[in-house]
């Protein structure tokens, strides 16, 4: 599904070299995560492959079934499957949430070729996904993100995702300001979504996440390269000795 | 004090191309009064405290620079609705296409046919609002309205009319210089819903005085727009009495130079001020809001929200006052103007100005401007809605704070449309 090779990302702004050779490929049905400390570069390889502004590729490459995915606009790559769950989801005052959804299904669809999504089949479509997430009425009709909790941030990020339908989906530290109850909430979100033709990579600072999350594969990630790949295992290793025991064995 | 010369001569040379229109006496007294309080305050000057950020030449020349008719082919604005039309074409009222102008509720008539009759109710506001609206700053181009307009329309509402009126405007004679002025009377008890739409000439100075008896509602909404060139001077004049209501929006989509004025003076305690706007511009294009409330009684609500998106070198300018008088307790003010600037040639200049004379008032103010949110633009396409598209809806989410202004749902959709039809325009 995505496949990165030597990737190298340095800041446009500074001479501030972050992703120093990454290699993953994630395949098609399996749910990858990458674990790493601060300033790994973990977030970076996140807004690389959804095509943040700011974020030089000075060698290497990624790409999604296929296709170069670096060529591509944000919205393309958006279009061709990917989809990021941002750490800290964005506020839009003024845009209504189901606006914004039905804006972006519809433009998703466009780009592929398909028409628009009825009005009515995209109420039931999303009446039926936020309800798994708790996410009521009120919630859908306030502006995107505007005075919602962390908690019910992270919810409309997993409901996105649900209705988007990616190929691809990477989550930036969903976990991150939730609480347990709401941990579970998403994490129910992210596995009903799990499936034959979807690859998952779950960026994450904390095992805790990968209890509900099931991952096939834990990669560790520090100075901007992956260190370190392993079954579910690495991930509670890490929970029990932390990134520097794991660190100083690879060194 | 004599004026300057170069303002005397512009303010003479102006008078020289005019002629007081007739009418009864108590309309020629007025006019004259007017006249002479032009004389004595000159026509507005570069120099002018209030005239800063806007070229008053243009509207005070005594001939009208051209300005090329346009024709959208789109079906007129509030078209829609039910509404009784009241049609100036060029600042000249054309029965043919007007509605057979009468409604239930309300006394509507031309400000000419009611110039025609020797005691009218009008006598006691034709110009009294604007006269009172000259302290303490100046407004010389709405006392030139009150001396030369041609014609108008005169509203008193004594009901609920359940059709708004709506004075459309339109422009087909690319030298056309119009003058109207409309008074309106909201008895107590009574609402009216007024609409305005179209570019009116290719020079147009417009007066409206809005007088709101206690617990009187009025409210307004009007687009100034498509034409590129043309220009336009307005004045709104309102007095509120007790509990009275007062919300005018308006939006403005093109035009070479537009100043709106709005003068509002709450003198009755509970009263509801709001005043709004939005101002869409591309290029040559000068949009300038002026307001100035007054709140002269106790537990009086005033807002004024105005947004504006300005591109390829687009000026926006935004004066806006909050004067609360001495005893005017419990005050509740509210102003906010910003700007979306989509390029780096364009411009927002703004004056916010409070002045407060009660102990016990809650005012606050303030003023941006800004570009797109990156960080906004960046979620929208990393969802898939490319980004021109994108653009627009942030830019649409940048104004709704102002449209949200208008009360009525339908209407509201209207002005929404027309704006996301200005941006689509502009996608290119």
């Amino acid at each position: 599904m995505l496949e990165i090779k030597n990737l190298h990302v340095k800041l446009e702004e500074e001479d501030k070299v972050i992703l120093k050779g990454v290699d993953l490929t994630v395949e098609a049905g399996k749910v990858h995560a990458i674990m790493g400390p601060n300033g790994s570069g973990k977030s970076t390889l996140s807004y690389v492959l959804s095509g943040k502004d700011g974020y030089e590729v000075t060698d290497g490459a990624a790409t999604l079934e296929g296709e170069d995915v670096l060529e591509m606009e944000p919205e393309e790559r958006a279009a061709a499957g990917i989809f990021l769950a941002f750490q800290y989801p964005v506020e839009i005052p003024g845009v209504g949430n189901m606006t914004f959804l039905r804006t972006a299904v519809n433009a998703q669809r466009k780009a592929r070729g398909e028409e628009e999504i009825s009005a009515a089949d995209f109420l039931k479509l999303v009446r039926e996904k936020a309800k798994s997430l708790k996410i009521d009425a009120e919630m859908l009709k306030r502006p995107v993100n505007v005075g919602f909790s962390g908690g019910e941030k992270k919810r409309n990020e997993i409901l996105q995702m649900a209705v988007l339908e990616p190929k691809m989906c990477i989550l930036d530290e969903t976990d991150s300001g939730l609480d347990v109850d709401a941990m579970k909430l998403v994490a129910e979100g992210v596995n009903a979504l799990r499936d034959e033709g979807r690859a998952f990579l779950v960026i994450t600072h904390y095992q805790r996440l990968l209890d509900h999350i099931k991952p096939d594969v834990v990669h560790i990630m520090a100075d901007g390269r992956i260190v370190k790949t392993g079954g579910p295992e690495l991930a509670l290793e890490v929970e029990q000795n932390g990134y520097a025991g794991i660190l100083g064995e690879v060194a | 004090m004599a004026l300057p010369q170069l303002k005397q001569d512009t303010t003479e040379a102006r008078l020289a191309g005019l002629t007081r229109p007739e009418g009864a006496g108590w309309l020629t007294s007025a006019r004259a009064a007017a006249e002479a309080r032009v004389r004595a305050m000159g026509l507005p000057g570069r120099r002018d405290e209030y005239w800063k950020y806007t070229r008053p030449d243009t509207l005070t020349a005594p001939v009208a620079p051209k300005a090329a008719t346009f024709e959208s082919g789109e079906t007129p604005l509030f078209d829609a609705i039910d509404r009784l039309r009241v049609v100036f074409v060029d600042g000249v009222f054309s029965a043919e296409e007007s509605d057979n102008i009468a409604l239930e509720g309300i006394e509507i008539e031309r400000l000419s046919d009611a110039a025609g009759r020797d005691i009218h109710w009008a006598k006691d506001l034709y110009g009294a609002l604007e006269t009172a609206g000259q302290d303490p700053v100046e407004r010389p181009l709405a006392a030139l309205n009150t001396g030369f307009a041609t014609d108008g329309v005169v509203i008193r509402v004594t009901g609920r009319p359940i059709r708004p009126v709506n004075i459309v405007y339109l422009h087909r004679d690319d030298s056309s210089d119009a003058m109207l002025h409309h008074v309106i009377r909201v008895e107590e008890g009574a609402s009216l819903t007024l609409l305005e739409n179209g570019p009116a000439a290719a020079r147009l100075n417009v007066v409206t005085e809005v007088d709101v008896a206690d617990t009187g509602a009025f409210h307004h909404v009007r687009t100034m727009g498509r034409d590129h060139e043309r220009r336009a001077a307005t004045h709104i004049f309102g007095r509120l009495g007790r509990e009275a209501t007062f919300k005018s929006f308006t939006a403005t989509m093109n035009g070479q130079l537009t100043r709106n004025e709005c003068v509002l003076e709450l003198i009755g305690d509970d009263a509801i001020a709001h005043v709004a706007g939005v101002c869409v511009g591309d290029g040559d294009f000068h949009h300038d809001d002026t307001v100035f409330i007054t709140h002269d009684a106790v537990n009086c609500e005033s807002r004024q929200v105005f947004k504006k998106v300005l591109r390829n070198g687009a000026t926006g300018v935004f004066q806006g006052k909050i004067l609360v008088k001495d005893g005017a307790q419990k005050t509740d003010g509210y102003q906010i103007s910003q700007s979306l600037l989509l390029d780096e040639d364009s411009q927002f200049l703004a004056k916010p100005e409070l002045e407060i004379y009660a102990d016990d008032v809650a005012c606050s103010h303030g003023s941006t401007s800004g570009a797109i949110d990156e960080t906004a633009l960046f979620y929208l396409r990393s969802r898939g809605v490319a980004q021109a598209e994108a653009t627009d809806l942030l830019t649409l989410a940048f104004l709704a704070e102002a449209v949200e202004e208008i009360e009525d749902e339908a209407l509201r959709d209207e002005i929404v449309n027309r704006l996301e039809h200005w941006l689509l325009r502009r996608r290119g």
